[in-house]
């Protein structure tokens, strides 16, 4: 509750506040203080200090598993605004709205990861998505980003209206919007009933950009100003996921056998599909547009398993991807090519970032002593524990195929010749990104420092 | 403790040598630090009754039930006593070779260093996945930052598929530790496996042999190798095919044989062909090579597929062979590459057609070069006629397979290929008319001859008198053969 509030308050503030402060880095300072008060906030009630005491039984359901995530959100969103807030001042001249849209989709963020109602599921998913679409288009002289926006929206409307339908259908059958509530009759599960899950899980496909359902993501990833696919790719996402995980694990859980088969096929669609066709992309933003797909295939293993671990897991995929993912994000804004040829000879000119890159990407890739290591581990082990080896299988090999493109980057920043246009860092920005990449390192030895407060 | 010590100071060591910018003192410095390792490896090998030296056991990730174990066993101790020699050796043979940033080559040669300690004595499978892996990614830098030409395909290509191999076992470990009674990653709970029934251990087998085969490399996953080989800095090859490739072998025997013994035995035949095509098949190549470093590269594809051959006969005669060839394999072909590097190094080719006479000019390191050649061959009284004929005695007595002497007779050939083909490289090399590349040859320098002397001294002492080898490895071989015969006999039986 706290973070909701919190968030939803500084988003208001951070809209007026362009009226009251006219330089950027005021608006910038503000913008931090209040994100640094909504995480504060959501640590309190992590530890059972609630500040606002507002009963929301039957919505919204704030456990550890929620605030903890919340928590993951709003830090990857600490993050995300140290390193790359400045830049978005070059996407245009509304610097306060973008903070604002910014906050908005953290307070989405925060009913999406604690739904205890159909409708809430909905609402969080459309706070979430509607700022977004803002964002896409907010580099307003650019045609890439009109089109991105104008595509997102209009097949983000469209999955919308699946939704509802998909609710609606359950609604129908069970006569509850609760997702504790909804269960199937002794005798069988009614059409109306799988028949709306399943419309709710191809919506939610959509938005978490699962293959067959993830053709906008590519163009609207890269459309979008990259500061904004920055946090698009990863927090937005993650949150998508946690909302999954909930929605199937309160709701469908029972009713296993109607939905198992169709989830393994979007995993092993969207796993192949992300892999193998960010293989042959040019450019590091596609690569990383396509890979995220490819992170979406091994995450949707947790909504296939549904085990305890699945959901320690996922919290640790959050983590562990959202912060790599913004901090190669954070340096390939600050290029001026975004090819991998770019990147040719990164590392003799900014050896201590090309350093925190390779730990991101081995990250990514999966490499041991990471934390994208045991965020992977964990996922296996779920899929594993749930019966399905090939499914495990196939996503190992899919997890080799994505070697192939996370080192291609480590190999242009360090084994092409190359002359990188010189560009300018912060100290600042050089210790976040260490610090960053010193975590990801001590979750992938120690991940029970982020786990543990799943359970106290 | 000792035990933990053999990780931790490469470990720390190559981590503080990235800050050492000097060319001079990071070499010194990992010198320094392999010796430290080399004492303690020694004093572990020798120490066998005080347990609580040889042993760690921290607990690691609570809700996995996974331990930080490692444990110094026969098969560890002879592994790491070759490991904690091969890298001095390395590192002096190689002190006139000049790197680009010096600090960042030795600190990840140490890295990797730790990273086989931890491989050939963890006894979790969780934190073998971890050795196994953080072994890999150095040696990947190492290989795309200071190898030749087309060094950076031919490395991805090396890691794809090891990676590839790697990924394929920690699947395997996952579902063997859902089939453990205790949930445990642990090697005991591990061992208790061996009565699973036939499909779980057929799956958990292959998926295994995936990691251990592309390691080894058996035919046909063996084409990363020759590349990379080559194309690597050979202080790397030497890490790489004296070191690296016996943790695909050392895999099979602490890893399968044991866990998996039906499957092991079901698979056996079928694994032992595919290592005889390899053998004969890698013994032919070899002759038609003109490069020094493929011709060695394939020849040891011949020699590591005969030890594949033998692990699957499961007799204890061959396993011991294997561990004593593991060990005598890895010094002999250390020397080897020490030769090739020399000769690299001065006359700045590779290639036998343009060599040649070096022997009139240079006779200590032909006198040096035709030993190790000949242990190549495994004559009698080389350390490597040891091993191999218990290896070929252990095979030949199987009765585990039909076609025990079919496999025998057939991988004794490349006996005679290698005959060929290394004396072939001698005459090509160090006979035959001076032409104007090698009409100024100078004999190799005291650092050099040292180096070569001890490999030396050890290819005859060990070929003299294996004892003390085969003491250090008998307890645990003996072990791994009652434990999957146990097994065995009964599923026959029923």
């Amino acid at each position: 509750m706290n973070a909701l509030i919190f968030s939803a308050i500084s988003g208001v503030l951070m809209m007026f506040s362009g009226f009251v402060l006219k330089s950027n880095a005021a608006i910038r300072t503000l913008a931090h203080i209040l994100l640094l008060a909504v995480i504060i906030a959501t640590a309190f009630e992590l530890r059972g200090v609630p500040f606002f005491h507002i009963n929301t039984t039957g919505m919204l359901q704030f456990d550890h598993f929620a605030l903890l995530f919340t928590l993951i959100a709003s830090l990857s969103t600490l993050v995300f605004f140290l390193l790359s807030s400045k830049d978005m001042e070059k996407v245009g001249v509304s610097y306060a709205e973008y903070f604002a849209l910014i906050f908005f989709v953290l307070s989405g963020v925060v009913i999406a990861s604690s739904f205890q109602s159909l409708l809430l599921l909905f609402l969080g998913i459309e706070i979430i998505s509607i700022p977004l679409y803002i964002l896409t288009g907010s580099d307003k002289r650019s045609l890439k980003s009109n089109e991105a926006s104008l595509k997102y929206f209009l097949m983000g409307a469209f999955s919308t209206g699946l939704m509802l339908m998909g609710i609606a259908l359950i609604y129908g059958a069970t006569g509850t919007f609760s997702t504790t509530l909804i269960q199937a009759p002794k005798e069988g599960v009614p059409v109306l009933l799988s028949t709306g899950m399943l419309l709710l899980l191809f919506s939610l496909s959509f938005k978490v950009s699962a293959a067959p359902f993830h053709f906008w993501t590519p163009d609207v990833y890269d459309g979008a100003p990259t500061v904004f696919t920055s946090f698009m790719a990863t927090v937005v996402k993650a949150a998508g996921f946690i909302a999954f995980m909930r929605l199937f694990s309160d709701a469908f859980r029972d009713i296993g056998s109607e939905w198992k088969l169709t989830v393994a096929i979007i995993v092993a669609a969207t796993l192949f599909i992300g892999n193998i066709t960010a293989v042959f992309q040019q450019s590091v933003k596609r690569m990383l547009a396509y890979s995220s797909i490819a992170q979406a295939g091994f995450m949707m293993l947790a909504v296939y398993s549904l085990t305890a671990e699945a959901k320690e897991g996922l919290i640790l995929y959050g983590a562990a991807y959202s912060l790599a993912t913004i901090g190669i994000f954070a340096v390939l804004i600050k290029m001026k090519d975004y090819t991998f040829d770019g990147f040719n000879g990164f590392a003799r000119q900014q050896p201590l970032i090309a350093a925190t890159l390779v730990i991101f990407l081995l990250s990514l890739a999966g490499i041991p002593l990471t934390a994208g290591f045991l965020s992977k581990f964990f996922m296996l082990k779920a899929t594993v524990a749930a019966g399905n080896i090939w499914l495990a299988v196939f996503a190992v090999i899919m997890a080799a195929v994505s070697v192939y493109y996370y080192f291609r980057l480590i190999q242009a920043m360090y084994f092409k010749e190359g002359n990188v246009p010189a560009i300018e860092v912060s100290p600042a920005f050089k210790i976040t990104l260490i610090s960053v990449a010193a975590l990801t390192i001590v979750l992938g030895i120690y991940p029970n420092l982020l786990l543990y407060w799943l359970y106290f | 403790m000792i035990v933990l010590l053999l990780f931790l100071i490469p470990l720390l060591g190559g981590i503080a040598s990235f800050f050492i910018k000097e060319d001079k003192a990071v070499r010194s410095w990992a010198l320094l630090a392999s010796f430290v390792t080399l004492a303690l490896a020694i004093v572990g090998s020798i120490s066998s009754t005080n347990a609580a030296l040889l042993q760690y056991s921290t607990p690691w990730m609570g809700t996995l039930n996974s331990n930080f174990a490692l444990r110094l066993d026969g098969m560890g101790k002879i592994l790491c006593l070759l490991t904690a020699i091969a890298y001095p050796i390395i590192l002096i043979s190689t002190w006139k070779t000049s790197y680009r940033k010096p600090n960042n080559f030795f600190g990840l040669m140490l890295l990797t260093q730790a990273g086989l300690m931890g491989v050939f004595t963890s006894m979790d499978a969780l934190v073998f996945y971890f050795f196994w892996e953080l072994a890999l990614i150095p040696v990947y830098f190492l290989c795309s930052g200071w190898g030749g030409e087309k060094r950076i395909q031919v490395t991805f290509k090396f890691f794809i598929y090891t990676f590839t191999g790697s990924v394929l076992m920690l699947i395997a470990l996952l579902y063997l530790y859902f089939l453990t009674p205790d949930r445990s990653f642990s090697i005991e709970s591990f061992y208790r496996l061996a009565e699973i029934k036939g499909w779980n251990q057929t799956l958990a087998f292959w998926l295994l042999f995936g990691a251990f085969a592309v390691k080894m490399p058996i035919f046909p996953f063996h084409t990363w190798q020759p590349d990379t080989y080559e194309q690597s800095p050979t202080a790397v090859t030497m890490v790489l095919s004296g070191l690296m490739v016996k943790m695909g072998v050392y895999g099979f025997i602490r890893w399968v044989l044991p866990v998996v013994p039906n499957a092991a035995y079901s698979w056996g035949d079928v694994v032992s062909t595919m290592a005889v095509i390899g053998i004969i098949y890698a013994s032919i190549l070899a002759i038609q090579q003109n490069d020094l470093k493929r011709l060695i590269a394939y020849s040891s594809i011949a020699h590591v597929g005969i030890m594949g051959l033998a692990i699957f006969s499961e007799t204890h005669l061959a396993l011991q062979g294997v561990m004593m060839q593991m060990f005598n394999h890895g010094i002999n072909i250390i020397g080897l590459w020490i030769v090739v590097e020399l000769i690299e190094r001065q006359f700045g080719t590779r290639k036998l057609s343009e060599l040649g006479g070096i022997a009139a000019k240079a006779p200590a390191l032909a006198i040096l070069l035709v030993v190790m050649a000949l242990a190549n061959i495994s004559l009698p009284l080389t350390n490597a006629f040891v091993g191999e004929f218990m290896m070929f005695a252990g095979i030949f007595g199987s009765t585990l397979t039909k076609y025990n002497v079919v496999f025998t007779v057939l991988a004794l050939l490349s006996i005679i290929l290698a005959a060929v083909y290394t004396l072939t490289m001698i005459q090509k090399v160090f006979f035959g008319p001076v032409n104007e590349r090698t009409a100024n040859a100078v004999d190799i320098n005291f650092g050099e001859k040292l180096a070569l002397s001890i490999l030396v001294i050890m290819v005859f002492a060990f070929g003299v008198y294996p004892q003390p080898l085969l003491n250090i490895t008998d307890g645990y071989a003996q072990s791994i053969i009652t434990n999957s015969t146990k097994v065995l006999s009964q599923t026959l039986t029923k």
